[in-house]
């Protein structure tokens, strides 16, 4: 079943009629209800075609998140060969908010990491929405370390709410998991490639997203705070999200703007959702671009020119 | 271009009342309520005279009493680019940044700053909570970078102070961005072997801790002080349960392997002077009263460039 979100209500109204009326006609052979559905099928392209001409950043914080979306695990089935996960950060535990491991992409071997959000209620709860505790970065750190030893270039898959808010993880040093792991991500001598497939939470992200190329799925989001959590700070009122939203320039095409990501990936009409393997493929050929840009570069100059970026941030604001 | 300004002259009078109140009030300590006399406060560092709880101090005052002979010499930080997201919520960001310099009487939320600390040459960076909650943004970030470069330049350890509610949500991802470029300063230091000690104050909270806060070889914090990734309440919010007594505070962080020491205001000097003189291998400290420093020669703080 299509999950629609709020500002796609009339959509599924249409494709709904449309599902009935073919419904029918399978039950009754005498119907004749083609013209009539295509009719309608038209209609609901060009809604479709019209409500995601110009999505405003709430609504492309909705997409982000949308269930239906595709997910770290399936990038990682689709794009990659021999993937081996390698689990744990050899303190306390493995995290299954953090997926990684060994895989080789278009033959070449890497290091793959990635935030998984989970596609049911149940592996939502496993994976624990997405949200990582230290371990998870803990075992980031260790496999981008070993990366680094064997040099191997890391591709980081980003789509995180952000770092885990809980008792257990603050007791574990959360912040100071989120900081080396980042120092990780600027230390690495192989290239670092960075994805925002979905939402990119905060600091949760950073951590991950600290790299020499980043690319921005079309409708992905990154951000230093939740709309929401924004909203409830600086209006007092959490269901002023979309004013926030608006404010925080959040969407991959300010950010683009920003000098904060590299390139902006299309996804299909209607959202990466609606076409999911169009959307895994264009993220693999994103990939392999960026991979080539940086085949030539040595350990030395991957860490400098990735320094360098960061150093160098932020000198361009929005145009007035 | 010389980056470090006019010696800043101790301003005994003027270290609290300047933000706060006329020094002959009183003050009621935030903690126990006891009424304490404003004088005797400021002399004891702002920690409290009946219940030791340590109050918020300014940046110029941490430095004032921290410094030799209250002598420091204040480095200028490169302006970052003003409002880059034109942001906007009930308040126009300039207008709150205005504000905030007004109430303040400072640029922005971090300070930095070159003396001797017990005779200890050192680089010092401090947040100021009392400006949009110590908040890190461009400025911040730049600052940290600044003070790197120059404890780089001047083969000194840093010392950083930290106090903020996080990162500066009106600068949106840019502020996010000063995670990894203030990681950047601080591996600048570690390649250049100079010590790096984080001292954290009330409260060290969000992005602050899980970036530059975070890093450092030695981690001090004042007693009783907050420090988290997320809040307490948020936490709360998140599972439902209460949180056990003295969650996320300094001596509960200590207890959980995540600070080498808690240590009180009033000794924190002495503190920082033991170890850093270790760490760069200079003989112990002279103790009891120093007479004051004589001013840096020219030689060094010229500039080379």
């Amino acid at each position: 079943m299509t999950h629609y979100l709020d500002f796609e209500k009339p959509l599924a109204e249409i494709e709904g009629k449309a599902e009935e009326l073919r419904n029918m006609a399978r039950k009754n052979e005498e119907m004749h209800v083609e013209d009539e559905a295509a009719a309608l099928d038209r209609k609901a392209q060009d809604l479709l075609k019209d409500l995601y001409k110009k999505l405003t950043p709430w609504r492309k914080c909705q997409v982000a998140r949308h269930p239906d979306r595709p997910h770290c695990k399936d990038y990682i089935e689709a794009l990659f060969t021999e993937y081996t996960p390698l689990a744990g950060d050899r303190g306390f535990a493995d995290d299954d908010a953090v997926m990684g491991g060994l895989a080789r992409f278009n033959d070449q071997p890497v290091m793959v990491i990635g935030h998984e959000k989970g596609n049911d209620t149940q592996s939502r709860i496993e994976r624990n929405f997405g949200m990582a505790r230290p371990e998870g970065y803990r075992k980031a750190i260790r496999l981008m370390d070993m990366a680094d030893r064997f040099g191997l270039p890391v591709i980081t898959l980003v789509d995180t709410p952000g770092a885990y808010p809980g008792k257990g993880a603050e007791e574990r040093g959360q912040s100071e998991a989120i900081a080396r792991s980042t120092e990780k991500c600027l230390q690495i001598g192989v290239p670092l490639i960075s994805i925002i497939i979905g939402e990119g939470g905060s600091g949760g992200a950073v951590a991950f997203a600290t790299a020499n190329r980043l690319a921005m799925l079309e409708h992905s989001v990154y951000s230093v705070i939740s709309p929401e959590g924004c909203a409830s700070i600086l209006w007092k009122d959490a269901e002023k999200m979309r004013e926030a939203a608006e404010a925080l320039r959040l969407t991959a095409q300010d950010l683009l703007k920003l000098g904060i990501t590299d390139r902006v990936i299309a996804e299909p009409l209607g959202g990466a959702h609606r076409d999911r393997e169009a959307t895994i493929a264009a993220v693999g050929k994103t990939i392999a671009a960026m991979l080539d840009e940086m085949s030539d570069m040595k350990p030395k100059a991957l860490v400098k020119a990735r320094r360098d970026k960061f150093l160098n941030m932020g000198d361009k604001g929005l145009a007035a | 271009m010389n980056w470090i300004t006019n010696y800043v002259r101790p301003r005994i009078n003027s270290i609290f009342s300047r933000r706060e109140m006329p020094e002959n009030l009183w003050t009621k300590c935030d903690s126990c309520g006891t009424m304490l006399f404003h004088r005797e406060v400021t002399d004891n560092l702002g920690v409290c005279t009946n219940c030791t709880h340590h109050m918020n101090i300014t940046p110029r005052a941490r430095f004032t009493a921290l410094f030799d002979g209250g002598i420091f010499s204040e480095i200028d930080v490169p302006e970052p680019t003003q409002d880059p997201l034109h942001f906007r919520d009930q308040k126009k960001y300039p207008d709150r940044l205005r504000a905030a310099q007004r109430a303040t009487g400072e640029k922005e939320a971090m300070l930095v700053a070159a003396g001797e600390i017990g005779r200890t040459p050192v680089v010092c960076a401090a947040q100021d909570f009392s400006f949009m909650a110590g908040s890190m943004g461009m400025y911040v970030g730049n600052a940290i970078i600044k003070a790197a470069q120059e404890a780089k330049r001047l083969k000194r350890p840093l010392i950083l102070f930290s106090a903020a509610g996080g990162a500066r949500m009106q600068e949106g991802i840019l502020s996010l961005m000063q995670m990894p470029r203030t990681t950047v300063a601080i591996q600048m230091l570690r390649e250049a072997g100079l010590p790096y000690i984080v001292v954290l104050t009330h409260p060290t909270t969000g992005g602050v801790t899980a970036s530059y806060a975070m890093l450092g070889d030695v981690q001090i914090a004042e007693p009783n002080a907050l420090i988290c990734f997320a809040g307490p309440r948020v936490i709360e919010q998140t599972i439902r349960e209460k949180l056990p007594e003295g969650f996320q505070r300094a001596e509960y962080l200590l207890e959980h392997g995540m600070l080498d020491r808690v240590t009180d205001r009033r000794q924190m000097r002495e503190e920082l002077t033991t170890i850093i003189r270790m760490l760069t291998g200079m003989p112990p400290a002279v103790q009891g009263d120093l007479p004051p420093p004589e001013p840096l020669p020219d030689t060094a703080i010229s500039d080379d460039t």
